[in-house]
């Protein structure tokens, strides 16, 4: 009876972790001899020639050419006893697995690593990569360490720091992390295995405190604030945090959930901006600030009315739809944090002067900073006010949590066919986009086209009303 | 090889060249006139172990049994010649690349490998053999044999009147050891001491991947001068002239003359450990003029043409050479591996209450985990 070794993939370097099989130097059915070359492998440090461990006969190539193995798997199978009777009941009899005949692992216990289990599955994961060897000058790699289960609760500390597990991070990062005074124990680790990896520290060092930036004295650019200089001097690199953080996860998370949709229309809004101009002269609105937003706003309001559908969202957590019954208007402002966008709530009871009011009093928190977290949350449409920078029109990004939202572009004089003639016209952009999970194409076009007829005659919203 | 700078064979002592023809030193030949056939037979076959074990060690490497190896193929004559200038009172501090001279200090070349299975940090008695153990930190062991010649001296082991007890310290490093800070404080001390020491510098041209050009503008022998050392450059691959530098280097250390700088010049035809790759930094033609240069076949095709090397020891040794091999491979394979505590062992030479305490953590800590211990 035949007996069976396997030679396994060894480390050929200080700390490789795999290698690949280049060429074999051997066929099945071959018969080698000890140290024979039997195939050419490449670590990451270079060819490597490997020599056959057993007198024997091939029986079985376990890797073909260009396949990366890992080191203690094994990667060919020899016959050491091809002609002799062989012991009936040759050692390990449980480790049969798929191979017909026993199979004596053959352990590995050079390299520092500890003898393994008589009793491991013949074909198991890699036994030997247990020693958490590293390459030198490569660095482990993520993921790569196979670490031992740990009985639970079975290392209690027993009072002091003494009995506690010790943190694990490389000597180069717990220098870092003494030269920066930062206790290593207070970090979450990122790294495999619950290794503090250098990121950690670094991170942790930059939310605690600001470095020297590379700006001169005079120079006013807030937004630098808590950054610090990169080593050459010549940028800034500031965590994301706060506002700024916020924002993207909100961007991302609303761009790559709800599709998004934008219609588009240009209006002749003349009569707004004569509407505008009489209300600032009206004794009602003498004490609050009147502007083709709150006009704007209006319009959105009564078209909400019209269609109730389009204030609403999406909830996905329970595969509904949940139509509003309120109008929470939300209004974009750019702030020294940063984007916000405060919402009025109730919106739709409000009479005109009482919106311009809010409105005032909205933009008023935002630019000083005071904006309270209550009227940032439950937002139900939005308007952002891009005009104001001078911008004909753009794509708005939904705020999440909700299914439209309308940009509405700068107010220019223009020429424009007005009753058969040419004439000079105040006109605007406005763009809507939604959600178009749950707002149809025509529902938004319907919703835009309101707005745009109340821009255009802000009488009808006499008749919507 | 340069016609200058420290690659050139300017000043090179040779008293076989690479033809397997014997040449004379006006000086040196005499401290090799003591040699036998017999002798010359005995520094064959130590050649030719050496290199068989290297190859099945490096083997043994490749097939997963050691973590390291460190292989000497080349470097053979240089050790050889100047191990059997060694004598009982003599006392030898290697690097960690001296299997050669292992062999020539009684060592079993087997119990070599167990540091470089992980198992041990050294695997002999220094005091039994006159032979320190393998020191990995280059250059730190040039200080420790400094310091120890400087007390065979205290303790009238030099220069005693009675020159068959005096002995001296040689240690062995390489040409990239001499750029190391401790080298050269020990040439300083040993220089201003007058220590009984022979600084043997094997360059074997690479510090890892570093040539010696990149080491210094000149023969490395000459970093004797600048601290008043007297110097000698010797073939390396020349067996004869290694042993006889050696031979007179420890006989002037001896009589208290004081420390000597040996440069065995010659060429490490293998990777400088199985985890590098030399095709990365010399050329196949580099390699292929060494080659023939070999120490080995340098020394075969002198005591053949000489007629001193018969087939029957030939053989003798081929098959000894054989049974080496195999005795490795099997050796190393009843290694058990140490047990983890071991680490604790000979921390302090007595007890030591924080050691007791570490050890106890330790093993609570092993404990913790859910596999099987063994």
């Amino acid at each position: 009876m035949p007996t069976f070794e396997q030679f396994k993939m060894p480390d050929a370097g200080e700390g490789l972790t795999e290698a690949d099989i280049l060429t074999w130097r051997v066929a099945v059915g071959d018969t080698v001899e000890v140290n024979q070359p039997l195939v050419e492998v490449e670590t990451a440090k270079s060819l490597v020639e490997l020599p056959c461990p057993f007198d024997g006969v091939v029986i079985e190539l376990l890797a073909s050419e260009g396949d990366t193995v890992e080191v203690g798997i094994p990667i060919v199978v020899i016959d050491v006893d091809p002609t002799g009777a062989g012991p009936e009941a040759t050692p390990a009899p449980e480790s049969a697995g798929a191979t017909p005949a026993p199979v004596t692992a053959h352990e590995h216990t050079g390299h520092g690593s500890a003898p393994e289990p008589a009793h491991a599955p013949a074909a198991a994961a890699p036994e030997s990569a247990d020693s958490g060897a590293v390459l030198v000058g490569y660095g482990v790699k993520a993921g790569s360490a196979h670490r031992r289960e740990r009985a639970e609760g079975a290392l209690e500390p027993i009072g002091g720091t003494e009995g506690a597990y010790p943190v694990f991070a490389k000597p180069p990062v717990r220098k870092l992390a003494r030269d920066l005074g930062i206790d290593l124990s207070t970090i979450n680790p990122s790294g495999p295995g619950g290794l503090v990896t250098r990121e950690d520290v670094e991170q942790r060092a930059q939310a605690g405190s600001a470095r020297t930036l590379a700006t001169y004295p005079e120079d006013d650019q807030p937004w630098l604030e808590s950054g610090y200089s990169t080593p050459d001097g010549r940028a800034t690199r500031v965590p994301v945090k706060s506002v700024r953080k916020r924002t993207a996860e909100a961007m991302v998370k609303s761009a790559f959930t709800a599709p998004h949709v934008t219609v588009f229309q240009t209006v002749d809004v003349t009569a707004t901006m004569d509407l505008v101009a009489q209300l600032k002269g009206d004794r009602d609105f003498a004490d609050v600030r009147v502007t083709p937003l709150l006009i704007v706003a209006k319009a959105l309001l009564l078209a909400v009315r019209r269609h109730p559908e389009v204030n609403s969202s999406w909830d996905d957590a329970s595969q509904e739809i949940v139509f509003k019954h309120y109008i929470n208007l939300g209004i974009a402002a750019s702030t020294p944090r940063g984007l916000l966008v405060p919402n009025i709530k109730d919106a739709h009871r409000l009479p005109l002067r009482a919106l311009a009011q809010k409105i005032g009093e909205l933009t008023a928190d935002a630019r000083s900073g005071k904006t309270s977290p209550a009227n940032l949350s439950d937002g139900t449409i939005t308007i952002t006010n891009v005009g104001v920078l001078g911008i004909d029109t753009g794509t708005p990004i939904l705020n999440p949590g909700e299914a439209a939202i309308l940009a509405f572009g700068a107010i220019r004089q223009q020429p424009w066919v007005h009753e058969g003639e040419i004439q000079i016209r105040w006109v605007t952009q406005l763009a809507l986009s939604f959600d178009h999970r749950l707002v149809d194409g025509e529902l938004g076009a319907r919703v835009l086209a309101d707005i745009g007829r109340v821009m255009n005659n802000p009488a009808q919203g006499l008749v919507w009303a | 090889m340069s016609a200058t700078g420290p690659l050139s064979d300017e000043g090179l002592i040779r008293l076989l060249d690479r033809t397997g023809a014997r040449l004379e030193d006006p000086f040196f030949s005499q401290y090799a006139k003591d040699l036998t056939d017999d002798d010359l037979r005995r520094f064959w076959r130590e050649m030719t172990l050496t290199r068989a074990f290297d190859n099945e060690a490096t083997s043994l490497q490749r097939q997963g049994e050691l973590g390291l190896w460190v292989p000497a193929l080349g470097q053979e004559a240089a050790q050889i010649g100047s191990g059997n200038a060694v004598r009982k009172p003599d006392f030898v501090f290697p690097s960690y690349r001296e299997h050669g001279v292992a062999l020539t200090r009684g060592i079993d070349l087997p119990v070599i490998l167990k540091m470089f299975r992980g198992i041990e940090h050294g695997s002999w008695v220094p005091s039994e053999h006159s032979f320190h153990l393998y020191t990995l930190v280059i250059g730190a062991h040039t200080l420790h044999a400094t310091g120890y010649a400087m007390a065979m001296d205290r303790d009238g082991l030099v220069a005693s009147g009675k020159p068959e007890n005096d002995g001296a310290v040689i240690c062995y490093f390489g040409d990239g050891a001499t750029s190391q800070g401790d080298v050269n404080e020990a040439l300083i001390f040993a220089a201003v001491n007058n220590a009984p020491v022979v600084f043997f510098c094997q360059n074997n041209q690479f510090a890892i991947s570093e040539p010696t050009t990149r080491q210094s503008r000149v023969p490395l022998a000459d970093r004797g001068k600048g601290v008043g050392i007297p110097s000698v450059r010797v073939d390396g691959n020349d067996v004869i002239a290694s042993y006889a530098v050696s031979n007179w280097a420890l006989q002037y250390a001896r009589s208290g003359a004081g420390p000597v700088l040996v440069e065995a010049f010659t060429y490490r035809m293998g990777a400088h450990t199985t985890s590098d790759d030399p095709t990365r930094y010399r050329t196949r033609a580099d390699e292929a003029y060494w080659a023939e240069r070999d120490p080995i076949a340098r020394l075969t095709t002198y005591m053949e043409n000489a007629g001193i090397l018969p087939d029957e020891y030939r053989e003798e040794v081929a098959q000894e050479a054989k049974g080496l091999g195999r005795r490795t491979r099997e050796l190393v394979k009843t290694w058990p591996a140490p047990s983890k505590t071991e680490m604790f062992e000979h921390v302090y030479a007595e007890p030591h209450a924080t050691v007791d305490a570490e050890r106890a953590w330790f093993e609570r800590y092993e404990r913790s985990f859910l596999e099987a211990h063994s």
